[in-house]
């Protein structure tokens, strides 16, 4: 990782994109294991967004939705490197973190149900997807929301000493917001063990980044806090995995946070009826030809990581995961109307 | 039993908690050693106990506030200060939409054992941005539990119990008590949330206050006595959860009820009295509950003005000679 951030070369920020990355120079030192585990999380997480959008078709899933699909490689490289022990804070956008850091898709298929066997019980719904104990620490409709808490949870990781790191995910839009030079600022002077990772999809809803960052990247603002920073193809699994890893490294040992502003697309559009028509036609194409799947997927084989036959049994498997998934959750009861009183408090009130 | 203020009641049950369990830590802006809080309540805990478990922080309300919940759901106990009532404003996400509402939409995942302190009131001339009352705004926000305390006694009591509460709890203070002396046993001792202090018993009229009104109530009560009307005087000492038993059976004895609060009336805590009391006890009341708040109208800054603003011992006795 640099010291100072720069923008990927060739690119405009929020305008039509010429992106030249993902050349041969990344691929250090990736076990074949992990090219395999960074398929298997990418590819999981695409084949869970698109079993919700078929549902969402279906008129099952209710109220509104941010699909992760574009955005998987983020989720699969960051958690990737992660243990089962460390943290992730989500977004609003956060079916793929959650997903990715390993919840139980079986509940987290029913909470964007709004079943009773879901991760929340029905109570949270896409925008507070969560689940605790695989060490998400929620996902937040308040854009820009996660940034103190995955402070504290830092703070607290680092006042117990048991040498976990908290991955703190929040796109360009929020990086806009006062949370994010009130957490780095404290991130940097307490040396906290963070990984700010910034999606950087060049819209929030319909904004693009140009109007909104006077900046060449958001990494950039990193430098003001004393924060090491980098810019990664966001659609690479592989970069964002090193990236991370070397960001782990430097958390674990005391040495505080660094920033990761993995550029990438939103597939689709922002929520659940957004066509997304204010995005120029090139830069969608050049976006979808950068695909996250096939990417590592490509990847994978080229060092032999992976047979075409093991990509496929993978695939299969996983599909079968989600199908069962979805199948669980479709059947599964909603809540009764009582339950609307359950869990306000933890003791009496 | 010695007498303490109810500063020092404060410090010493934050002390006791710091003792027991090392997870409670404290953090703010200037609590730590050069200043010991704004108000001195935590003045001497940075040298006892280190400066990362009393933390000094910069002046990022909201990050102070996610921070301390994010410290609360991983595994420690957040004891956070936040200066002045007034500037929780700049906290609400992490206060009512985070912090409150974290254990609620997650299905009961988590629980949030945070406690944010902070100090509401006039008297100070301080002016409109660091007088006001707000506690109202957060007894509409489920999920929080608030403690008032207005006694010494009540103050360290109330802090323990605070602390070792599973939820988020809204500490609040006031600025004219810091200074009021009341007998604290040196030995710890709990009060239980949800249970009002009486402070004088009455059969003709109910005086239900919070924080300096309720010291001027009993003001009140007291010479209320020598004109031959006899007060009861109730201090909820936690807004959530509410003490409604007590307030009603005392309604039912004596029929008669003044709300009073430095709030501005419009939404304030009285209000919400009031309509729980013509809800359960309204067969028993005798006359219309009366409510002695401040005008709607920003804390202003002049010593008349303010004055006039914060209720005083004879609005409240004119409160209860219109009624009784
Ligand atoms: C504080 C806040 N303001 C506005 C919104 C409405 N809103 C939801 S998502 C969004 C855009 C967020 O953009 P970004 O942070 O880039 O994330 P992305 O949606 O691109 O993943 C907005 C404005 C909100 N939820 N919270
Ligand atoms: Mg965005």
């Amino acid at each position: 990782m640099v010291s100072t951030s720069k923008p990927l070369s060739g690119v405009t920020l929020g305008g039509a994109q010429k992106l030249s990355v993902g050349q041969a120079n990344y691929i250090m030192a990736v076990t074949k294991k992990k090219l395999v585990d960074l398929y298997t999380r990418t590819l999981k997480v695409r084949l869970f967004e698109e079993k919700v959008w078929d549902l969402f078709g279906e008129n099952l899933v209710p109220g509104t939705l941010h699909l992760y699909l574009g955005q998987e490689a983020v989720a699969a490289g960051v958690t990737a490197a992660l243990k089962k022990s460390d943290w992730v804070q989500s977004t609003h956008r956060g079916h793929g973190h959650v997903v990715a850091k390993g919840a139980d898709m079986n509940a987290a298929l029913a909470e964007l149900l709004g079943k009773r066997t879901g991760s929340c019980k029905g109570k949270g719904g896409s925008m507070h997807i969560t689940e605790f104990k695989a060490g998400v620490l929620g996902a937040t409709g308040v854009v820009a929301s996660g940034l103190p808490i995955a402070a504290g949870a830092a703070l607290s990781c680092q006042m117990r000493a048991t040498k976990e790191v908290v991955a703190c995910f929040f796109g360009d839009g929020a990086s806009n917001n006062g949370t994010f030079g009130e957490s780095l600022n404290l991130s940097a002077i307490w040396k906290l063990p963070v990984i700010w990772i910034v999606e950087n999809n060049f819209y929030a809803m319909g904004t693009p980044i140009a109007l909104t960052c006077p900046s060449q990247s958001i990494a950039q603002r990193a430098e003001a806090y004393c924060i090491p920073s980098c810019v990664v193809d966001g659609n690479n699994a592989v970069e964002v995995y090193e990236a991370t890893i070397e960001a782990v490294k430097r958390a674990r040992k005391g040495g505080g946070p660094s920033l990761i502003e993995c550029q990438t697309y939103r597939m689709r559009g922002h929520s659940r009826f957004d066509p997304a028509k204010y995005r120029p036609k090139e830069e969608v194409d050049f976006w979808l030809s950068k695909d996250a799947v096939e990417t590592i997927q490509n990847i994978a084989l080229e060092k032999k990581a992976l047979t075409k036959k093991e990509a496929k049994d993978i695939r299969r498997k996983l599909q079968k995961e989600v199908d069962n998934a979805a199948d669980f959750a479709v059947k599964s009861e909603y809540p009764e109307p009582q339950e609307v009183l359950d869990d306000v408090f933890a003791g009496v009130a | 039993m010695p007498e303490k203020t109810y500063r020092d009641a404060l410090k010493e049950g934050l002390r006791e908690e710091m003792l027991r369990d090392e997870r409670v830590f404290i953090m703010g802006e200037d609590i730590g050693r050069n200043w010991g809080g704004a108000f001195k309540v935590t003045k001497g805990l940075a040298e006892e106990f280190g400066d990362d478990r009393v933390r000094d922080t910069p002046i990022s309300e909201n990050a102070i506030a996610g921070a301390a919940l994010g410290a609360a759901i991983t595994g420690m106990i957040p004891v956070a200060e936040i200066m002045f009532g007034d500037l929780i404003t700049l906290a609400m996400d992490q206060v009512c939409n985070q912090a409150a509402k974290l254990r609620y939409m997650f299905g009961g995942q988590t629980s949030v054992p945070l406690v944010l302190r902070s100090v509401f009131g006039g008297g100070k001339n301080l002016a409109s941005h660091h007088s006001q009352s707000l506690e109202a705004w957060f007894m509409h926000t489920p999920g929080l539990k608030i403690a008032v305390p207005s006694f010494a006694y009540d103050a360290k009591g109330l802090i323990k119990t605070a602390i070792r509460d599973p939820d988020p709890v809204m500490f609040f203070e006031h600025k004219l008590v810091y200074d009021r002396k009341e007998e604290v046993p040196d030995e710890e001792y709990l009060i239980p949330f949800g249970k009002a202090r009486v402070h004088r018993e009455g059969d003709d009229v109910t005086i239900w206050g919070t924080f300096l009104m309720v010291h001027k109530a009993i003001e009140a009560a007291d010479e209320l006595a020598k004109q031959g009307i006899s007060t009861e005087v109730i201090d909820p000492r936690t807004l959530v959860p509410l003490d409604k038993r007590t307030l009603i059976d005392s309604v039912k004895k004596t029929g008669r009820l003044v709300l009073v609060t430095e709030e501005t009336k419009t939404g304030a805590t009285t209000a919400e009295i009031a309509a729980i009391v013509q809800e359960e006890a309204f067969d028993w009341l005798d006359a219309p509950i009366k409510r002695v708040n401040a005008p709607d109208t920003p804390v202003p800054f002049s010593p008349p003005l303010e004055q006039a603003f914060i209720p005083d011992k004879d609005r409240i006795i004119s409160a209860v000679r219109e009624i009784v």
